[in-house]
Formats: structure tokens, sequence, C-alpha cells
């Protein structure tokens, strides 16, 4: 089958104009040949005798096919095709390469045979519950990944309620592609950056205050050279760039943290005469205050009660690895910063003492670490030297709880049937009612106290 | 100006074109002037004015209403070894000869296997602002921007209109020169340091730090006024001047944009398929995480250009919008 | 007719082709070569190898095509060989050729190696075009040859700019640009001969009108069928010849190439030929009659000359037979060598893009 434009594939034989045992010449017209295009007289390029006719009138063949056997000695026969000089054997009409198959290949060449084995299909797909077009396209609008939904519908396929009830995989923060990278660069978490551009996005200079106030720019002095050298309109956006970190991040966690508050009064006497005793053989160095002891309870229960420690990401709860205490810290110029005390619960009450010490320092002269600022599994607030007595805090997303302690007082204090005056704490919980329910944050609560009734284990 | 005394001098747009043509024909005997009523009539903008009288009419050559047929005329003349300029009068009229233009001046080269380059100049008027309507008022620069073969320029200021001539016709293959109607008749200090214009590179007009407005040709003017104004307003634009429509200078286009983190695309031409969209497109294709905002264009209304004083002026790009857009993308 | 700026020609009425008295066209040049057309035995030999190159030249593209060693559009000079033979005769070295997407016969007549020609149709290296160009797009700066132009009418306005810049630096040259019947319904067609005209450029206008632009029929797409009256309205000399007669299409071209040499501006020749085969490779035809077809190949420019020559008895089948050898000779060599040359790498893509090779932009 010659090929008879650049678009042909294949052609239909129509009608053969000379029969077996006739002379031919080169140039004598032997066939005709539908195209798609028209009709075409096709001629041949040898002279000779015809000797067999290899296709019949009606036959679509593609570009290639050898059509006739043309003798041109006593012996020699190759067929009359389109490249009459490489001889060949005549060859069925249909080729064996699949790159030779015309584009329209028939119909039933599709279909799979009907008794095809088995062991000749390709392993079936991982087993998804089927779904229809509209729940598909529904999940992937919402970015959700069918093979995690749960199909309530009959044999379990996946329903439309079932996709528009799955949350989908996280959240994406909108922040610019600068921001997004510099977040990287400075280690800040973009959850926890306010976005002051249009619908709040975030942006480079919300990056830049975020880590300037927690003190990482000059801490990642690795950190490439994006970093504008600061104008002098800085520090005044500094403040309010921190404002807005700290108000878009609160109203996030209300927006989206369904809270639940406890609150219990622990009776910290026995702490507090242990630390005094404790202070008293101990340089001023190693002296304790008590808010270490209560940060090194709060860390405790918290390895105690791990349903607390950690982090509601992806719709559940990821448990934290160690418990890294984030400590909530007022900076002088206005504004908090909560960063991490790592592994508070293994830490011995001088070591704490001494790194909460170095912690707070840090934190108001701007020297955080990157890690301190993403780490905290659980944050505690200590608002007892500003005098309140207690304090039903915020959490901090992607946290689940926040401890609260409130000023350490004297007050009448009924145990055992006796009244007495003794020092006590109100330490409150908020907890996320997703991951935990009431009966959790208890137990934690209790935990606490259980805790500071034993200061020597502490 | 040209014949007077050296050092600063007062000119325009028009004068420093007119002085570059003075100068390569002067320079090199290869070169002539072909296009419609550039001889007597002196130009219909005014530029070849007396280069006929200097120069004669075999070097000035008047030529029919046939852009076909003498901008083929220039295409065949140059491969054969002449440097001709063709004038068209608009770039509307252009169309005429886009057959000449884009399929034999940007293909032969490529399509003789090399051995044809085409050393042809084609100056043409561009743009709108001067009440002239829908058939003479376009910027088409951006599709012959498209086109691969040909290098596309768009001198914006008085030194580069006096300067790009020169290495135009030092190129072996075929340069479009845009020159925007509104600029004529600007008139300025010619620098007198300025000298031949590197043709690959685009020219920061002025340096900032808070956004890149990046322009040519008639919109350069409107920019550098937008940075006054955002100046007034705190903000420290930079204003990049394309200058060099193909090919692109990439690296000073995404230089700039790494340094400010914001970009603005001013383009006279449509929106839809312009040549903004084309700078926008590899700003973030190149330097994606540098950006700290979308990058905003500000290209002229879907519209044919009208011809009514007010309609023409709401169709196009104005200081007014640079602003507003450098705003939306600082704010 | 007269035209302003017709010399010897005019005198010429214009003629139709089958009408034309070649015994009384031959009286009116005076030729620069005495006795060239018609008489000379081994001028002969020259027109007739030249025109068989041709067409064994394009009967073996046929062949490959139809085994896909050829693709693209291929567009069939056979019939019209007289045409490019006689004009190509008639020009020096030094003269330039702009011609069609119907161009091998332009190109070989030039004297383009059919190696080079052949290679170029495989889309090889050694292609006359580096395969950038194909059967449509054949360049050879070395003859002079600018390009088979796909465009119809599109190499009339770059041919002007050729005789343009031998005019200002006043050298003794034409070029001579090929188009056929469909080119004068375009603008640039109009445009090139009013300018050419009017600046008196060297430049001859050698029409090929087979009859057909494409598939439609002269009468059916001009209303004026008599193309060299129109193109004498532009005040050039003009006239028609026919183009099936290789001694009359070289006796017009040497007598337009003289008067144009002499400074009296573009000529335009109005060449009557016809295509033996479908307007590119293959096509159904639809469009004429077989029995048209057959009529021209009767008189077809081999068969007329062969048979001239032969009448005078110089001439013999063993004569022919030589020719016919050293043409398919000269062939597969050709065939043998593009099969075997090279390919140009893709990574080579951009060359030639801009002098400056490679633009990435």
């Amino acid at each position: 089958m010659p090929s008879l434009g650049a678009d042909m594939d294949e052609g239909v034989l129509l009608e053969w104009l000379v029969r077996p045992g006739q002379q031919v010449h080169k140039g004598d017209v032997v066939a005709v040949v539908e195209t798609s295009k028209s009709t075409i007289e096709v001629e041949c390029f040898d002279t000779g005798t015809v000797q067999h006719l290899l296709v019949e009138p009606g036959t679509t063949v593609p570009v290639g096919t050898p059509l006739a056997v043309i003798g041109t000695g006593p012996q020699a026969t190759h067929p009359a095709s389109a490249a009459p000089r490489r001889r060949r054997a005549p060859v069925p009409a249909r080729p064996k390469t699949p790159g030779a198959v015309p584009h329209k290949a028939p119909a039933e060449a599709r279909r799979p045979a009907p008794f095809a084995p088995d062991a000749a299909r390709p392993p079936a797909p991982a087993p998804v519950a089927a779904t229809g077009p509209l729940v598909r396209h529904l999940a992937h609008d919402r970015g959700i990944d069918l093979s995690a939904v749960h199909g309530t519908g009959p044999g379990g396929r996946i329903t439309r309620t079932d996709v528009e009830h799955a949350a989908p995989a996280g959240r994406r923060i909108p922040a610019s592609p600068l921001a997004r990278r510099l977040a990287e660069e400075l280690h800040v978490s973009l959850a926890d950056v306010p976005g002051s551009g249009a619908h709040g996005v975030v942006r480079a200079a919300d990056i830049r205050a975020a880590a300037e106030a927690a003190g990482t720019v000059t801490a990642s002095a690795a950190a490439p050279a994006p970093v504008r050298p600061a104008p002098a309109r800085r520090a005044a956006d500094r403040a309010t760039a921190m404002r807005h970190a700290i108000g878009a991040l609160m109203a996030r966690s209300k927006r989206e943290i369904p809270h639940y508050y406890l609150s219990t009064t622990i009776d910290l006497a026995a702490a507090l005469e242990w630390m005094h005793e404790h202070n008293r053989h101990s340089p001023v160095s190693e002296r304790l205050v008590p808010a270490a002891l209560l940060l090194k309870a709060a860390a405790l229960a918290a390895d105690q009660v791990p349903e607390l420690n950690g982090f509601w990401t992806e719709d559940r709860f990821a448990p934290g690895s160690g418990v890294h205490l984030g400590v909530a810290v007022s900076l002088r110029g206005g504004g908090l910063v909560a960063p991490a005390l790592h592994h508070a619960d293994t830490l011995a009450l001088p070591e704490l003492m001494a790194a909460l010490k170095d912690l707070v320092a840090r934190a108001r002269t701007g020297r955080l670490r990157g890690s301190e600022t993403t780490d905290p599994t659980i944050t505690v607030t200590n608002l007892g030297d500003q005098g309140v007595e207690s304090v039903f805090g915020v959490i901090y997303p992607p946290q689940v709880a926040l401890v609260g302690f409130g000023r350490v007082v004297e007050r009448p204090f009924a145990t055992g049937g006796l009244l007495g005056v003794r020092p006590v704490v109100t330490a409150t919980l908020s907890a996320d009612h997703r991951a935990t329910d009431g009966a959790v944050g208890a137990r934690y609560l209790t935990a606490v106290d259980h805790l500071l009734q034993k200061p020597e284990e502490l | 100006m040209g014949n007077g005394p050296a050092g600063e001098a007062k000119t325009t747009y028009r004068e420093a074109l007119r002085e570059a043509l003075r100068e390569a024909l002067d320079a090199d005997e290869r070169v002539f002037l072909m296009g419609e009523d550039v001889g007597r009539y002196g130009g219909c903008f005014g530029v070849s004015l007396g280069l006929l009288e200097e120069f004669g009419p075999k070097r000035i050559r008047d030529t029919p209403l046939s852009e076909s047929a003498f901008v083929g005329a220039g295409i065949g003349a140059a491969m054969a070894g002449l440097r001709p300029i063709v004038e068209i009068m608009t770039v509307n009229f252009s169309l005429l000869a886009l057959d000449q233009i884009l399929n034999n001046a940007a293909t032969v080269l490529h399509m003789s296997g090399g051995q044809f380059p085409v050393p042809l100049v084609i100056r043409m008027t561009t743009g709108a602002g001067r009440q002239l309507a829908a058939q003479h008022s376009h910027s088409l620069e951006g599709w012959y921007a498209h086109i691969p073969g040909i290098r596309v320029l768009a001198p914006a200021t008085i030194e580069d209109a006096r300067h790009m001539l020169a290495p135009a016709l030092a190129d072996p293959d075929p340069v479009l020169i845009f020159e925007h109607g509104t600029l004529y008749s600007a008139s300025g200090d010619l620098d007198p340091a300025a000298g031949p214009v590197d043709l690959d590179t685009a020219s920061v007009r002025r340096p900032g730090t808070d956004i890149s407005l990046i322009t040519y040709g008639g919109c350069l003017p409107k920019a550098m006024a937008a940075a006054d104004t955002l100046a007034a307003d705190g903000i420290s634009a930079e204003v990049v001047d394309l200058r060099t429509l193909r090919p692109l200078d990439d690296a000073t286009i995404t230089g700039s944009v790494a340094r400010t983190h914001r970009a603005v695309v001013v383009d006279e031409a449509w929106r839809s398929g312009s040549l903004a969209a084309e700078v926008s497109s590899r700003i973030t294709e190149q330097v994606f995480y540098e950006l700290d905002a979308p990058v905003e264009r500000v290209c002229s209304a879907e519209v044919p250009i009208p011809y009514a004083r007010q309609l023409e002026e709401a169709a196009l790009p104005q200081a007014v919008d640079i602003v507003k857009a450098a705003h939306r993308a600082v704010d | 007719m007269t035209a302003a700026r017709t010399p010897k020609p005019a005198a010429n009425p214009v003629r139709t082709a089958r009408t034309a008295n070649p015994a009384r066209t031959a009286k009116a040049p005076r030729r620069t070569r005495p006795d060239t057309a018609g008489a000379d035995t081994s001028h002969d030999r020259d027109l007739l190898r030249a025109m068989l190159l041709i067409r064994r030249f394009e009967e073996r593209c046929v062949e490959l095509y139809s085994a896909a060693k050829i693709r693209g559009f291929v567009h069939l000079y056979i019939g019209e060989e007289a045409v490019a033979v006689g004009v190509s005769e008639a020009l020096t070295p030094d003269d330039a050729v702009v011609s069609t997407y119907r161009e091998h016969g332009h190109a070989l007549a030039r004297g383009i190696p059919a190696e080079a020609v052949m290679a170029e149709m495989y889309g090889k290296a050694t292609g006359c075009s580096h395969g950038r160009g194909g059967s449509m797009h054949l360049f050879d700066a070395g003859h002079r040859f600018y390009g088979g132009n796909a465009i119809v009418g599109g190499g009339l306005p770059l041919a002007a700019g050729l005789a343009l810049a031998d005019r200002m630096r006043g050298e003794p040259r034409v070029t001579c640009c090929f188009f056929g019947d469909g080119a004068l319904a375009e603008g640039e067609f109009h445009e090139t001969a009013n300018l050419a005209a009017l600046w008196g450029l060297p430049l001859l206008l050698a029409c090929e009108n087979n009859l057909y632009a494409m598939g439609t029929a002269l009468p059916r797409e001009h209303a004026q069928t008599d193309l060299a009256m129109r193109a004498a309205s532009y005040g050039m000399a003009a006239w028609a010849v026919d183009g099936m007669d290789v001694h009359a299409v070289e006796r017009a071209a040497r007598q337009a190439v003289e008067g144009i040499r002499a400074g009296s501006g573009p000529h335009f020749l109005e060449l009557r030929t016809y295509r033996f085969r479908a307007h590119s490779m293959y096509d159904p035809d639809r469009y004429r009659d077989k029995a048209e077809i057959e009529q021209w190949k009767e008189r077809d420019p081999i068969a007329t000359l062969t048979e001239r020559m032969r009448a005078r008895s110089e001439w013999d089948d063993k004569a022919l037979a030589t020719i016919e050898r050293l043409v398919a000779e000269e062939i597969d060599q050709a065939v043998e060598a593009s099969e075997k040359a090279p390919t140009e790498p893709a990574e080579d893509l951009l060359r030639f893009v801009t002098s400056r090779s490679a633009e990435v932009n």
C-alpha cells in the first residue's frame, strides 16, 4: 500500500486493474485505492508479470503492506509495494509491530478477547471503595483523598455526604511564594504568622517580623541573603506586626478550636516547704522559684496524660514526641512568645530552672532558636506574677491544651476536716474538645495536683 | 543638532532619530531609507525631513503605497548585501506586509539552512494617545515579539532613539524598531556620554527597592511619573525599560524582581496574549519564590482604541493606574 | 495592445500558446549566441539532458514518496520542464533566481546538484537547505538560488529587492522570479509589478501559466485570462510564449533578458504550460478531464525536442539511451548518497534561527 499523502496511515484497496499473469510496466496503473481524502490510482514501479494479488478488494491495509507480487525475471518474484526495492516476503496484512498499527484500528482489535487469560492483565489497582463521578469531582475539588474516606453507602460505597464530612487534608495557609520560602529559611511557622496582605495572605514582611520578634533572624545567621536591611520604620512595624500575629493566631484558635475549660485549686504547702528547704541548702544560682515546680509538674502530667500533649492536624490528633513545654513569656515592648523548654519532663528541677531563666532572657532579647518557637507540644501560661488568681488561656494551634497557673496565694483551706491558711494556686486547663473530653482534662489537672504533693519526686 | 557644538544639547526624540539616520547614511553607503513619503514629504512624522536633499533620491526612496512590495524589496536588497532601512507609517499598516516580515524576513535564514541572512531594519510608529482612532493607534509590537528570527526594539528615551539604529544596522538579522507616536516631540538633553545601545539588555531607568515597574516604549514616561507618585507615598519603585522586546533580557527583569519582590508590568497593548503576559509568565517561571505579591498588569482596555479624548484616555494605561496596581501589590 | 515601455515585443501581439508561430517569434530576438536555439546539436543535447534530469528525478521522488522516504508536500513539475530549462539557459551564473514551491525543476536547471536537492527531500544534513526547508524551500547561495517560496506571490517583492540592489550598485545582473498563474490574483504581484516598472528594475517575471491555481481553472479565478496583457498594463514588456517548446522558451527568455540588461526595466513572460501530475503528489484530479491531460501529454516537451532532433537525423535511440543512462546514474547516486547522508541532530534545532545561531529566547 503506497503512501499517498503525509497524513495517510492506511488505505482501502478498492479495485484491481490487473490480473495474475498479466504483464505490467513501470508507470502502469494497477489498482485503485481509497484514502480518507479521495480515490486514487496506484501505479507500479516495476516491469514484470503479476504473480499474486495479496490483498482482496474492499480490504483496509496499513501503508507499507505489499499488495501484489510482480515477477521481474524467470524466477524472481517480489511484492509490488510501497517499497519495491526493498525485497521482502509477502506478509499478512496486519503488521506485527504496534507502531505500524493504523490509528483507526478496527474496533474489535481494541475489545478484549472474551476469554483473555487473567494473567495477561495488569494487576488490579488497590481497592478503593466504588465512587461515582460526582463524588470524585467533589473530592478533587476539596482536596480530599478518597482512599482515606470511610464509605457509609451500600457495600462501603463512598457517598457525597461522606466526602462533604471529610475534612480536606490540612488547610493551606495563604502566603506569598517569598513568604513561604522565608518562613522555611527563618524557621517560622506560617500557621503562627498573621497575614497582613489582602485576604490575610502572609507576606514576607510578616515572616520577617515574626522571625525578628522570635529572635530567629539573628539566630539563623546562615539564612541566605533575602533578609533585607531593616528600614527605619521596622521597629514600630514589628510591634504592630506582632500584635497582628497574636491577633490572627488567637482568632484562628477561637474560630477553629472548640475549647473546654477546667479548673482546680491546688494546695502548695508541701511543695513550697520542700522548695524553701532546698533553697536553704543551695547556692543562689541553684535556687528554685515556685514556677519551676509548677512547670515541672505540668510537664510530668503531660507525660502521664499524653492525649493532651501533641497536635491536632489533618483532622486527627498527633501525639508529640516528647514533652516540649511551651512557656508563655510576655515581652517588655508588648506582645508574647511561647518558646519551648525541650523535654521539660526529663529535666531535674535545677536544670529546668536554669533552662527557664535562659529561655526567658533570650526571649526578651530576641535570641530564640527556631526550633524553640515551633516545637511546643503543650503550653503553660503563668500569670501569677501579674497578680491574678486564675487564667483560662487560648490554645496555641495546632496544640490541643493550654495550662494556666495564677498567683500563689494564701487562702483558708480545709484538709482532712481541718481549716488552715495554706498557699494555694489555681490551675486551669483549656483543652481542644476535638481531641479530648472533659474526663481526660480532669485526669490531667488531678495529675498535676498529685505531683505537686510529692515535690521530692519532681 | 548633529553638526552643532559638542556637549549636551537640547533635542527631541524625532531629531535624535533623524540624527541616527543621518549618521547611518553617512557611515555606510550600503544604507538607504525607503518608505511611503520619506522623501519629499519628509516622513509622515517628520523624522526624515531634509534627508532627501542631503542624500538624494537614490538613497531616500519614496515608495508607492505597497507595504508588501517595499518591505519585500527591502528583504531582497538586504539578502543581496545592502543595508536597507524601511519605514512603515504605522504598525497597523505593517499588517499589509506581515507576509513578508514573517514568511520571508524572519524565516529565510532558517529555511535556507543559514545561507541567507536578512540584515534589514524596519522602523514604524506604534501606539495611541493622539486621538487617531482604531486604525492608527494600536500596539502590535507584541505580535512581532512572538516571532523567532527577528529582533524587536522599542526606544523610549532620546538616547535610545539616537543610539539604537547603529547597532540595529550592525545586526545581521532583521530588526524591527517601534517608535511610539507620543514620543516624537519629547524633548530633553541628549546625554553626550551615551553611545551605541547594547541591544541585548533592558535598562533600569530608576532604581528602587519595593516594587518593579516593568514597561517599554510609550508607557515609560507614565511609569516614571507613577514612580514619583509612589515615592511620595513612601514606596520606592524601580522602573525597568525593556527596550528590546525580543529577545527579552530575562536577567534584568528577574534581577529587579528578585530585589523588590513585586512587579507591575505596564504594556499599552491589550492584556490578552500580550507581551505583558509573557513578562509576567517569565517572572513566575524564573523567580516565583521571590514574589511577595501576585504580578500585576496594567494594559489597555480590550477595545479598539476610540477617537474621543476621554474615551481614549480611559482605554490606555495611565500613571494613576500604575500607582493603584503598585499599591495593590505593596499594601 | 500597446505598452509604453514595450520595446521589440510590442510588435508581437499577445498570442495564445497554441497559435504562437515559433518561426515568427524566432525572427524577433537578436541572439547573444548565434544559432543556439533549435539548431545546435550539442546545445539540444544539453537541453534534453536537463529536462530528462528533472523528469526522472521527480519520477523517482514519486516512488520515494510512496515508500515514505520523502514527506511533506511534494509539488511535481512533470510536464513543465521546458520552462525551467529554457529560461535558465538565458541566465548567467551571476543572475539570481527566486522560485516557488514547485521548484525542483528550477533548482536542477539552475545547476544545483541533484544530490543536494534529493538530500533536502530526505531532510538530511547534506540537503541544500540543511533539512530545514524540504521540497518547497530549496536554497543555494552558490547558485544565487533564493529559494522556493511557498506563499503564492511571496517571492515577488523579495525578487524586486534583489533587482533593486543590482540596480543601485549598477550591476548588470538580472533577477528572474518564477511564479504561477495563481499569483496574478495576489496583491503582491500587482504591487511588485508596479514597483518594478516604476523603478525600472532588472527583473524577469516568469509566469508559469499551467492553467490551474491548485484545482481552480484559470477562467474560474481570473476575469481577464490574458495574463501577459494584464502585466503589460503596468508599463512593461510582456508577451505569451509556448511553454511546451523549450526552444521557444529559450528564445523568449534570451530576448527578455537582453532587454532587461539593456536597461529597459522588467519584462514579463507568460509561459503557457501544463502539469501532467497532480497539484501535490497525489490528488484525485477531480477538477480536470483525463482527456485534457492526455491532450497536453501529446505536447510533452521532452518528446517534442527528441522528435525535432530525430528529424534532423542527428539523433537516434542509442544516443537517447546514453543520456537516459547518464541521468539514471546521477539520480541513483543522489538517492544513494541521500540514504547514507547524516541527519541534522535535534540538538541543532535552533541553529539558523538567527545569525548568532541558537537563539534560546
